[in-house]
């Protein structure tokens, strides 16, 4: 399951879709708005997508880690639009057979969702507001996909 | 020909605009297309890395656009490691 949307997640219904009776292992990860940016206090986050391609995206990572791990199960949320601080904005889970698979696929997409998916995010805080990432360095660069 | 452009995050908000149309040479590439658009919209960020996309796959800025094509560009995504 991938899904993109404004509306706040649900960390236990992402979860239940990768639990199954053949997975010892499942493994959840919860992105969270920190109320602290680079010492200043945030307001709140927005996110921006280019939807359908981060779709495309998202499911061209869990074909990676299909092909990696033999891992079928995997469920993705992202939120977009405005989150509060202490909001959940992401929620991966996996489920594997057994626990080293589930926690390597799970640090990998992580990863690769930082990457690869066009997602944006601007932190808000008092005076300012800022595209983080948007002052990096380095692009990254196209997927040998 | 003509192709679509979309913008997004910053390069959104610099340009004023999430999307527009424009008229290339035959053959012409997303470097030339960003910089017709740097022209066009001078407080694009001129030195900021920035990926790109056309019809929704990554490519180089060297690749040969075509009629129709959507042609993203694609700022560094959202980061998070600090």
């Amino acid at each position: 399951m991938i899904r993109i949307t404004p509306n706040p997640l649900d960390p236990g219904e992402v979860t239940e879709l990768v639990r199954k009776p053949s997975n010892g292992a499942v493994v959840t990860f919860l992105g969270t708005t920190r109320d602290l940016f680079e010492g200043r206090d945030v307001d709140h986050l927005e996110y921006e997508a280019y939807q359908p391609m981060a779709e495309n995206m998202l499911q061209q990572i869990v074909e990676e880690i299909r092909e990696q791990w033999s891992i079928e199960d995997v469920a993705i949320a992202h939120r977009v639009g405005r989150v509060d601080v202490g909001e959940i904005s992401l929620v991966v889970a996996i489920g594997s057979p057994h626990r080293k698979e589930a926690l390597e696929a799970s640090a990998y997409m992580i990863d690769r969702i930082k990457t690869i998916v066009p997602i944006w995010k601007k932190e808000v805080f008092q005076g300012g507001e800022v595209w983080v990432g948007s002052q990096s360095g380095e692009a990254v660069p196209p997927p040998s996909a | 020909m003509r192709v679509a452009v979309r913008f997004f995050a910053m390069y959104r908000e610099r340009a004023g605009v999430s999307h527009t149309e424009v008229d290339l040479p035959d053959g012409a590439s997303p470097a030339q297309l960003l910089a017709h658009l740097r022209s066009e919209y001078p407080s694009l960020p001129s030195e900021a890395p920035v990926l790109i996309a056309v019809n929704s796959e990554y490519v180089s800025d060297e690749a040969v656009l075509q009629d129709g094509d959507e042609v993203a560009f694609i700022p560094p995504v959202s980061g998070g490691e600090r």
